[in-house]
């Protein structure tokens, strides 16, 4: 039985290529994303043990904060000498680490990508206690003096002897390039930029003068073991230190970065697994048609004996072989993809040097194992089907499998659709987390009704999507339409792959469109302010920004903001992470406008909070509640002042700055609104604001226009990543266009003979199977709009709270997407429309 | 028995067809040189593999001959390019087939028509009314062919073979996959249009009943014509082929 299978396999081997290529893509995209989640792991945790002392010491405490400059919790500099008094400490260095030191290039730009951390540190020479390995120069020795990365200065075009300028938390200052250096083994730290300096300065402009340490490093003296060590040390330091070995600090702190990158690997993965999906259709369509091509072979295996079972194993082992070989290629892909994600995140200034790929086993095994199941799973009913062939078909010259009924379709699809609605609906009108959770869930179920259900969509949506073809391209056109609507579960099938990454594809484009109108709307609305001063990341930039603008000509108001990092405790259970916006209550009324439901910004002003209405109602506050803040460097009750309604990204909660000093946080501004005289020229303003920034490189001014595009092309780069991953599934359903074209072709050979013989021409053939698939594959795109539409409104209504409320569809993109889905759906008709062309015709009329 | 040019619908000139080479040879034509005449139904007779399928693609433009020349009303086929043998058939040459003959998507009456649409034409109202009569498939016009017989379907083919009033038509086994009443039914159809509308037919068969419909039978056998009968019976030809297995077996 299973030689037949083997036989079958091989006779049928071109028919399966698309198959094969399915699987393979996709299982190759999901293992490329793991290894290269592996390597990435392994190239952090190599980096950090081999730039790990036997013994770490680092503050204890609750909350540690973004690690910022000003939100940095500290070790007494007295600590490091009772450390160096611990029996079995052979030495110990104290060190000064933290986020904040923007190094500008030769070019007058900081050096850094995106939001990658600008490091600043004390300098130590000590190898064994720092990880900085010197290639160049030597050592900061003074104040006036840095050191940096290797990666930053062939990055800024700096070498030592230069004079560095650079953007601290205290203000800009220069210093000369004294050394260049690497850490440990790589180039810099996961795309940071390093400037190290002497202790004393670091501790000058890291941590405003203190004489403190981040973290203090221990290394062992002979015959000490890293656990015999912490154990010492940990009886001397006290309670509120963590003492960590080595090895544990090492394991913590690549935890700590791939855990970020760890999110990335899922999401990527996720359209690997999107893209199998959709290749499970291809599969399912593929042994549809073998085995009703095949009817009279497997009725002959009936005849001679064959049972059920055997029938049913023999079609799956086929599937099982075709699963195994798509999948050993999609191993083999997977180094290629994981080559180009190495590239890509190579651009982004995330080098990975020289690690060796870490290729371990469950790499594979999570893209093999489920482009197996896929894959028997999508045989499983054609292989069913197969085995109800009655063994008399044999012996019939017109045996073909009956074309069943849809009424099981109609019914199962109808219930599972109208289900999926109602949770859709009902998800839409809930707000916040459970709604969006009922949301998700109503978009799997509607999905999946559609996909059953639209194999009695196919033959009347075909018929209307068809209707004009008759009209211009005349009996060609109608037997077009006729043959996209003659195999109503093959067409939907088909379509199905196209409609899923469509649906998704528009519900983003949706999304995206919605997210930039509310956003941009709630700018307007509350800004009153004409420029926004800030950096592109939204990093701290020095309080003298604020002072200079102040006395810019035309300047009516400045208003200082800031972003931090804290723990919320309402009193309702556990503490919570967010983030608090510190504003200045003198200035902030006449630079935005909020709409308070309750209270108002009269009682900012002494201890004083604002929340928003969302936020309040999911922590049950109410004007005079006290609300417990915790910063990285300390802590503050503060009492409800107002509630406002949310607008765009102007949500959570709010004290004022100097509320925020009182709670221990000293950290320079995220954001200053600079508002104009009336009779200020708003050109002469601009350029007066661009004056002043001049001399604190990566801080910029943005209109209230300017700050709209700008939203609106991060919203959109968004969009394009997502999109650019959706591809992979839009490809795989293209192929499954192609697969079903290609063996249509292969079915209705008599049929295009004939066609042939009695005067269609070679021209007409392609012209027949090209739109053919234009309507098959309108057909997936068209469903795959509306849902898509369906789907962002319901995510749209059930965020609305969360100051996403308005909805804008943007008809022209999805439009573009239909266009797009009649090229590609032209496009993957050439191949089969030349195969149909190129028939011969007397071998196609006497094939039997 | 030479037919005049002038009366010949299409003819063959010293055709071969050689499929394979050396030991592996097989001559499927052997210089065979024919011509039909205007307005005869002839049938093609012989036993399995003596060529006569081949002769007729090969007269039809479906097929290619090694050497010698097919015509049809003077255009020489062996010249004419792809788009070209197609507009011939399409225009001047009608088909039936042994089976799967109809477009399952298509009504009778859209099969019918089927070659005059794929060139754009507009069917000749009274001529196909004329037809529909013929075939008398007047009341499942609007049918499918899964919906219609077997012998139906065939007539419908047949009807599709006249709209376009070809210069010829030609037949292959058109009632193979028939019974004998529908077949009957089919062949008196054929013989009916020559008689009667002047139209030449080639028709291949290897069943003796279905030739004595025909104005004139050639027999083939190991790519020759090995005889040639005007106006046969049943029984005649039974016994002429009956002469040709024996003769077939001896050798």
């Amino acid at each position: 039985m299973f030689r037949a299978a083997w036989r079958s396999l091989v006779a049928h081997k071109l028919r399966l290529v698309l198959s094969v290529l399915a699987i393979a893509l996709s299982v190759g995209f999901i293992v490329g994303t793991f290894i290269f989640s592996d390597t990435l792991n392994r190239t952090f945790t190599d980096l950090f043990a081999q730039t790990t002392t036997d013994v770490v010491v680092t503050p204890d405490t609750e909350f540690g904060g973004s690690g910022q400059a000003g939100e940095l919790v500290t070790l007494p500099a007295d600590l490091l000498g009772r450390i160096r008094e611990v029996p079995g400490v052979a030495k110990a260095e104290g060190t000064v680490f933290a986020d904040g030191v923007a190094i500008i290039g030769a070019d007058d730009e900081p050096i850094g990508q995106g939001g990658a951390p600008q490091f600043g540190s004390n300098w130590s020479d000590d190898i064994d206690l720092t990880p900085y390995r010197l290639i160049d120069g030597e050592g900061p020795e003074a104040s006036g003096q840095v050191a940096i990365d290797s990666v930053s200065a062939e990055a800024g075009n700096l070498a030592v002897g230069d004079t560095v300028r650079l953007i601290t938390p205290t203000g800009e200052t220069t210093a000369d390039l004294v050394g260049v250096f690497r850490f440990g083994t790589s180039g810099n730290l996961a795309g940071a930029t390093i400037a190290a300096f002497d202790t004393p300065t670091a501790q000058d402009l890291l941590l405003a003068g203190e004489e403190a340490f981040t973290e203090i490093d221990a290394v062992a003296a002979e015959g000490v073991s890293q656990d015999q060590l912490a154990t010492d040390i940990r009886a001397v330091v006290g309670s509120d230190v963590q003492v960590r070995t080595g090895e544990e600090a090492a394991d913590d702190a690549a935890d700590a970065i791939t855990d970020d990158l760890q999110f990335l690997n899922v999401f990527l993965a996720a359209f690997g697994f999107i893209a199998l999906f959709v290749g499970a259709f291809l599969i399912w369509n593929t042994f549809s048609m073998l085995t009703s091509q095949r009817t009279r072979e497997l009725a002959l295996l009936r005849a001679v004996g064959a049972t059920r079972g055997q029938v049913v194993r023999s079609v799956l082992a086929e599937a099982l072989v075709v699963g195994s070989v798509g999948a050993a290629l999609g191993c083999l892909l997977g180094f290629g993809v994981v080559a180009a994600l190495k590239a890509l995140f190579g651009s982004f200034g995330l080098e990975l040097g020289s690690t060796p790929l870490a290729v371990e086993p469950s790499s594979f095994l999570v893209g093999v194992v489920p482009g197996l199941l896929f894959t028997l799973a999508a045989a499983l009913f054609p292989a069913i089907r197969a085995s109800r062939i009655p063994p008399v078909a044999a012996l019939r010259d017109d045996a073909t499998l009956p074309q069943r009924s849809l009424r099981l379709r109609t019914i199962l699809g109808g219930v599972v659709l109208a289900v999926g609605f109602g949770v859709l609906i009902t998800g839409a009108t809930v707000a916040g987390g459970s709604g969006a959770q009922l949301v998700g869930l109503g978009v799997f179920l509607t999905l999946i009704g559609v996909i059953v259900f639209s194999a009695v969509l196919a033959a009347p949506v075909s018929r209307g999507i068809g209707w004009p073809l008759p009209r211009m391209a005349g009996t060609v056109g109608r037997l077009a339409v006729d043959n996209a609507a003659r195999q109503p579960r093959r067409s939907a099938a088909t379509a199905s792959a196209l409609m899923i990454g469509l649906a998704l594809v528009s519900a983003m484009t949706v999304f995206a469109a919605s997210t930039t109108d509310s956003l941009n709307a709630a700018i307007g609305r509350v800004i009153g302010a004409e420029f926004v001063v800030s950096t592109e990341t939204q990093r701290p930039f020095p309080r003298a920004v604020a002072d200079d603008l102040a006395e810019v000509d035309g300047v009516a108001v400045v208003s200082r903001s800031t972003f931090v990092e804290g723990l919320v405790d309402t009193g309702e259970g556990d503490a919570t992470g967010t983030f608090v916006t510190a504003v200045d209550p003198a200035t902030l009324s006449r630079v935005v406008d909020f709409t308070f439901d309750a209270g108002g910004m009269d009682g900012l002003q002494d201890g004083g909070l604002l929340v928003d209405r969302t936020t309040a109602d999911g922590a049950n506050l109410q004007v005079g509640d006290t609300v417990d803040l915790t910063f990285a460097t300390g802590t503050g009750t503060f009492e409800v002042a107002g509630i406002y309604e949310p607008a765009g990204f102007f949500t959570g909660y709010a004290i004022t700055n100097q509320g925020l000093e009182d709670a221990g946080v000293k950290i320079g501004d995220t954001f200053v609104y600079v508002k104009a005289d009336d009779s200020a020229d708003l050109d002469t303003l601009r350029a007066g604001i661009e004056g002043v920034l001049a001399a604190y490189p990566g801080v910029e001014v943005q209109s209230q226009a300017e700050l709209k595009e700008q939203i609106q092309s991060s919203i959109n780069q968004v969009l394009a990543v997502i999109v650019g991953l959706l591809g992979l599934a839009v490809i795989i359903a293209v192929l499954g266009i192609v697969n079903t074209l290609y063996l249509s072709v292969l079915e209705r050979t008599r049929e295009i003979g004939m066609l042939r013989a009695v005067g269609t021409s070679r021209r007409q053939v392609r012209r027949m199977i090209v739109l053919e698939s234009v309507v098959i594959a309108l057909f997936g795109a068209v469903l795959g709009v509306v849902l898509g539409v369906g789907f962002a409104t319901a995510l749209q209504r059930t965020v609305a709270d969360l100051g996403i409320n308005v909805l804008t569809i943007p008809w022209r993109s999805l439009v573009v997407y239909l266009l797009i889905a009649m090229v590609v759906g032209a496009l993957a008709a050439l191949w089969p429309a030349r195969r149909a062309a190129k028939l011969d015709v007397l071998r196609a009329i006497t094939t039997e | 028995m030479p037919v005049d040019i002038a009366t010949a619908a299409a003819r063959a000139d010293v055709l071969s067809k050689i499929y394979g080479e050396g030991e592996a040879e097989v001559r499927a034509l052997d210089g065979v040189s024919v011509s039909f005449a205007k307005g005869r139904f002839t049938a093609i007779m012989g036993p399995s593999g003596s060529g006569k399928s081949t002769l007729m693609h090969v007269c039809a433009g479906l097929d290619e001959a090694t050497s010698g020349t097919a015509s049809i009303g003077g255009t020489d086929l062996t010249t004419l390019k792809d788009a070209d043998l197609t507009r011939l058939r399409r225009d001047r040459v009608g088909f039936i087939f042994q089976a799967f003959n109809l477009v399952p998507t298509l009504t009778a009456l859209e099969n019918i028509t089927l070659p005059l649409d794929i060139a754009g034409r507009k069917p000749d109202p009274e001529w196909l009314d004329r037809i529909i009569d013929m075939v008398g498939l007047r009341d499942r016009l609007g049918s499918k062919p899964s919906q219609l017989s077997g012998g139906q379907q065939q007539r419908v083919a047949a009807a599709r073979a006249l709209i376009t009033r070809p210069e010829i038509i030609f037949a292959d086994e058109p009632t193979g996959n028939l019974d004998s009443r529908a077949g009957a039914e089919v062949l008196g159809f054929l013989r009916d249009s020559a008689d009667s509308h002047g139209q030449t037919v080639v028709m291949v068969t290897h069943d003796p009943t279905a030739a004595s419909y025909a104005h004139r039978v050639i027999f083939l056998a190991d790519g020759q014509i090995v005889d040639d009968m005007d106006d046969p019976t049943a029984d005649l030809v039974l016994e002429r082929m009956k002469g040709f297995e024996a003769k077939g077996r001896r050798s």
